[in-house]
């Protein structure tokens, strides 16, 4: 990747964690950690020009599709989408309040550019398997992108959906496992251990790749590398930091899913920045 | 007393049918006409009858094993690409298993998916309670967006199934293990929200849905022999309820009974009570499996257990019209 791409990539990271911080901050809830997490995924997903999507037309019937399994992450969602332009950037602040088409889970039905409304965990891996049988039916070639947490695994359906995409050989499939090792109650390996997952994905048929979720020349290439993989699903498995970007939210699962105050939103927007 | 209307729609009865059947051979017919239809399964095609489409386009047949969670969001999913998907399995597992899956993945977004549940009530028979669902409608009715339709018969059931593939929206089609007579003949024809009078007469509304219906009618018919003439109404659409049917019999009768093959809450008898409580308060029997759960016998023993048969309906009525 060259430095321009990284300059601008990482400019819509930072862009991307402000508006996140602004908009919990306005709603007084939401979920800050599994949001700053994937910032920097999401930032090359829609702007370095890997997704076919079209913001002017967001049912294009060709496009590539991202569904996000962990939806109580859809802070990272909305930003970016009102940053690529799917909808007018004033409603961010409307997040969660009453009339919103930002509903504190993403609704499919009111926002363009969800592909799946989720936030019961463990169902949007299902609908990307179901998405990316129906592509290949119709023989297109777009693919599916599916972000899943690493709590969300504790969900049976989880791997339900894992032996079907590996038993349909769905290669317009890709995963991206947020493998932050938080969830709610704690860490991960204590609340409930789904380690080995790197070996858990094989095992289950999935082609893996292993990336730290911060680097783009990282993510670049897993992307790249998974399109070409054509008779498996591909999982990425992305280890970031939750809550990353801002200090006092990172590895602390007490910001999973609480609003920062005006002062705490103030200087974790000033640590974004800087 | 037949209703004069009902005369051109009505079967000779010596034919028989499961409506799980009826399902499979109309699924494969439609499958023709309709190259976005697919189909879903959980290990259970023999049984639902899918195996029938699935032997004719294996393409859009997708067996997803023993994982109902992940097929009911599978199904939603396809639907987004703008696929028709019809998803089977027993009714216990098509609902009470997967209800938040149906829920969330389903029914909040309003995607057009089919669930079609065989074996559901008692009459499943010999598997017993397990295999029996006796709650499904409550759980259905309860959600959001859902229509909810329970054929009688065979020729009910391919109607059914050819309106709900040409019309948007998520619906549960609620499907029988055992073969029962063909109440209606091909010139019958489904309207959504819309229930038939078979019989009329001024002593009673009966009012009874899928496998029971070939019952209940017996029992209205030979109540009327016995000179107890009621209004016998067949409601394949549970929701959206023909509240008008009910409401003008309930109106003429001022006693109204209900007979389901599911618990008497939250089906069929509750749908009418919520309607009848609100717009005209008169008296409702739910007949059906008195909060209990199922067992082991035979289909006609059971019903004839939980005490809601032909006989039973019948002694029932008769005490009540006296
Ligand atoms: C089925 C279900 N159970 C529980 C919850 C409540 N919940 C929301 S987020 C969460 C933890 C998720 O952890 P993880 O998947 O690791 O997400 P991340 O760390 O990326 O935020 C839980 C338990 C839910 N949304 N859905
Ligand atoms: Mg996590």
């Amino acid at each position: 990747m060259d430095a321009e791409m990284k300059k601008m990539l990482e400019g819509k990271a930072e862009d991307i964690r402000v508006d996140i911080i602004d908009m919990l901050c306005e709603s007084g809830s939401g979920h800050p950690g599994g949001s700053l997490s994937m910032a920097d995924i999401f930032s090359y997903l829609y702007f370095s020009g890997s997704l076919n999507i079209d913001p002017e037309n967001p049912r294009m019937e060709d496009r590539d599709r991202v569904v996000l399994s962990k939806g109580h992450a859809c802070p990272v969602l909305y930003a970016t989408l009102a940053e690529k332009g799917f909808f007018e950037k004033s409603h961010l602040k409307t997040l969660r309040k009453f009339g919103s088409i930002l509903q504190g889970h993403p609704d499919m039905k009111k926002v363009p550019g969800v592909e799946m409304s989720t936030g019961s965990l463990g169902q949007g891996l299902s609908a990307a398997v179901g998405m990316a049988m129906g592509l290949r039916l119709d023989k297109k070639d777009a693919h599916v992108f599916a972000i899943l947490g690493d709590g969300e695994c504790d969900e049976g359906q989880i791997w339900e959906a894992a032996m079907a995409a590996a038993h349909y050989e769905l290669g317009n499939l890709i995963g991206i496992l947020d493998r932050n090792g938080l969830q709610i109650d704690g860490f991960t390996k204590d609340v409930m251990n789904t380690e080995p997952m790197i070996d858990k994905w094989l095992s289950f048929g999935w082609h893996v790749i292993e990336i730290d979720a911060h680097n783009f020349d990282e993510i670049e290439s897993a992307i790249s590398q998974a399109k070409e993989v054509k008779n498996a699903p591909v999982m990425i498995v992305a280890n970031s930091v939750k809550g990353k970007g801002v200090s006092f939210m990172e590895n602390e699962c007490g910001w999973h899913g609480k609003a920062p105050s005006l002062e705490e939103a103030e200087k974790a927007k000033s640590e974004i920045a800087g | 007393m037949l209703n004069k209307d009902v005369q051109a729609i009505l079967s000779d009865e010596n034919k028989k049918a499961a409506t799980r059947t009826a399902y499979g051979e109309k699924i494969a017919e439609l499958g023709e006409l309709n190259k976005d239809i697919v189909v879903l399964d959980c290990d259970l095609s023999k049984s639902t009858m899918t195996s029938v489409f699935a032997k004719k386009f294996p393409d859009r047949f997708f067996d997803m094993g023993i994982a109902e969670a992940n097929m009911m969001s599978v199904a939603a999913g396809l639907a987004t690409t703008g696929k028709i998907p019809f998803a089977s399995t027993f009714a216990v597992f098509a609902t009470k298993r997967v209800a938040d899956q149906i829920s969330s993945s389903i029914a909040y977004p309003g995607l057009n998916v089919k669930i079609c549940a065989t074996h559901a009530g008692l009459s499943v028979g010999e598997d017993g309670a397990t295999h029996q669902a006796i709650e499904d409608v409550a759980i259905m009715r309860a959600i959001p967006g859902i229509t909810v339709l329970s054929p009688c018969d065979g020729t009910e059931t391919g109607k059914i199934i050819e309106y709900a593939a040409s019309h948007y929206g998520p619906y549960y089609i609620r499907l029988t293990r055992s073969n029962i007579p063909v109440i209606f003949n091909d010139n019958y024809k489904f309207e959504l929200g819309r229930g038939t009078k078979i019989l009329e007469g001024p002593k009673a509304t009966l009012v009874s849905t899928g496998f029971m219906t070939h019952i209940a009618l017996q029992a209205a018919r030979e109540l009327s022999d016995e000179g107890i003439e009621l209004d016998f109404i067949n409601m394949p659409s549970i929701k959206p309820l023909d509240e008008e049917l009910v409401l003008e019999s309930a109106g003429k009768t001022r006693l109204v009974v209900t007979v389901e093959d599911h618990n008497i809450i939250g089906g069929l008898g509750s749908a009418v009570c919520e309607l009848l409580s609100e717009k005209m308060p008169v008296k409702v029997i739910r007949m059906g499996v008195m909060d209990k759960f199922g067992a082991s016998g035979e289909p006609m023993e059971l019903i004839k257990a939980y005490g809601f048969d032909k006989e039973s309906i019948k002694d029932k009525i008769k005490s009540l019209v006296k």
